[in-house]
């Protein structure tokens, strides 16, 4: 089913801190249509002389409903995503079009949808965004098809939603600056051995959504097809340039 | 409908007039792609456009280049709202590719390597406006933005520019590619913000 983007006013409900350098925002938004799992909107925003700025964000949260999630880090020196994280207000409001995206999205297998392939989510930093709610998806589908999480994040301090990945299974960090305390093995990047050890393998035929920094997200989904996945069961979303 | 946003400022004042509304500059150079980066040798290159006919008129690396390659400066707009200015580029002119061509078809849809496909109007190609591109500032085309080889459609938002170009099929109607049926616009002029529909 596609949901029609259009433009509405979105309301600040909550703001709170997601890592050190990450917020989280929840909105209200009246006329929103709901979205799925893995989609995105656009945020524009208007300085008093007419000037307008407009980014595309990822969306944490999916389903039916008015309550939509975002979940922003600050890029050191950008325009949007400081003001995003540091200045914008419970009470104030922003305009959004969306939601977009029909093709970096899970839905929920039909009734009657034979053995669905296992899910396979693999996040480069704040790519973690639109594969959480994927997961929270999942989850509130009450489905019961296996999905796995590897996520690789720079400290222990910069996960994003935290509380909501330690109360699900299936979640495998890496670790790339500072692990926890006596974490099995030290920080650094992701390997191709350390991908191939925690992604579900070829054999089980699963569906593969990778998100994160263009760099990630390139080596990682070369690995993938060098470990035997078909590149049509790997479906990409990447930011910044190379 | 806009309003203005509290506590916002921003930064941009002195715009650039290339700069089409909603994007912003930037210098890096961001990738877009819905899936893993196809790997293609020049020497396995081929590119070929099918007419209503079902003739194939085929070129390979050298033969493509054969027909003449041209330096060309221009600006690029991504529907992720960022553009760049002033990029340097190498490619063919399809003016070069399609004077051999005899189609009544007035669409295009180009093909890619990895199955990726976006439609445009014949019009859209012809008159100096496309290229069949190679190098990007002065490098060969990596992977990621494209390469070896990648239409370059630069009036129209960058998903009109198939990145791995492999072909084209003459169509007698405007039919929707890859994100085009995902919700993006049919026909993509940043000018116009044709972004989603």
């Amino acid at each position: 089913m596609r949901r029609p983007a259009s433009w509405h006013v979105a309301t600040v409900t909550e703001v709170a801190a997601e890592t050190p350098t990450a917020r989280r925002i929840v909105l209200d938004v009246p006329t929103w249509p709901g979205n799925d799992a893995g989609s995105h909107l656009d945020i524009r925003l208007t300085a008093p002389d007419g000037y307008q700025a407009q980014r595309s964000y990822s969306i944490a949260s999916a389903g039916e409903g008015t309550r939509v999630v975002l979940a922003v880090d600050e890029v050191p020196g950008g325009e949007v995503s400081p003001f995003l994280v540091h200045e914008l207000s419970v009470g104030d409001q922003v305009e959004l079009h969306g939601p977009l995206g029909a093709f970096f999205v899970w839905r929920a297998p039909e009734q009657g949808d034979t053995m669905p392939a296992p899910v396979q989510l693999i996040a480069g930093g704040s790519g973690v965004v639109p594969l959480y709610a994927m997961l929270s998806a999942h989850a509130a589908a009450g489905d019961a098809t296996e999905f796995r999480l590897l996520y690789s994040v720079r400290t222990p301090a910069d996960v994003f939603f935290r509380q909501e990945l330690d109360a699900l299974m299936g979640v495998d960090y890496i670790y790339t600056r500072q692990t926890p305390e006596g974490w099995p093995s030290p920080a650094g990047r992701i390997t191709r051995e350390a991908l191939a050890a925690a992604a579900l393998p070829a054999e089980r035929s699963p569906r593969i959504f990778v998100c994160g920094p263009t760099p990630f997200v390139e080596t990682v989904a070369n690995w993938l097809v060098e470990l035997g996945h078909p590149t049509t069961s790997i479906r990409t979303e990447r930011f910044g340039g190379s | 409908m806009s309003f203005i946003t509290r506590g916002f400022s921003g930064r941009g004042r002195e715009r650039d007039d290339r700069l089409p509304p909603g994007q912003t500059l930037v210098e890096d150079w961001p990738v877009l792609s819905a899936g893993v980066t196809p790997q293609i040798d020049p020497e396995d290159w081929s590119f070929e456009i099918t007419d209503e006919t079902g003739t194939e008129h085929r070129w390979n690396w050298d033969q493509m280049q054969a027909l003449g390659l041209e330096d060309i400066t221009v600006d690029i707009h991504c529907v992720t709202h960022w553009s760049k200015l002033g990029m340097s580029w190498r490619g063919v002119s399809l003016d070069k590719v399609f004077e051999n061509v005899e189609s009544e078809y007035d669409y295009v849809m180009a093909h890619s390597y990895g199955g990726y496909t976006t439609n445009i109007p014949l019009d859209d190609l012809l008159d100096g406006k496309a290229w069949i591109a190679f190098e990007a500032n002065g490098e060969p085309l990596d992977p990621e933005h494209g390469g070896p080889v990648r239409l370059l459609v630069p009036h129209l938002y960058f998903w009109k520019s198939a990145k791995w170009l492999r072909g084209m099929t003459m169509m007698p109607t405007d039919d929707p590619g890859f994100w085009e049926q995902s919700g993006y616009h049919i026909h993509g002029d940043p000018w116009l913000e044709e972004r989603y529909w």
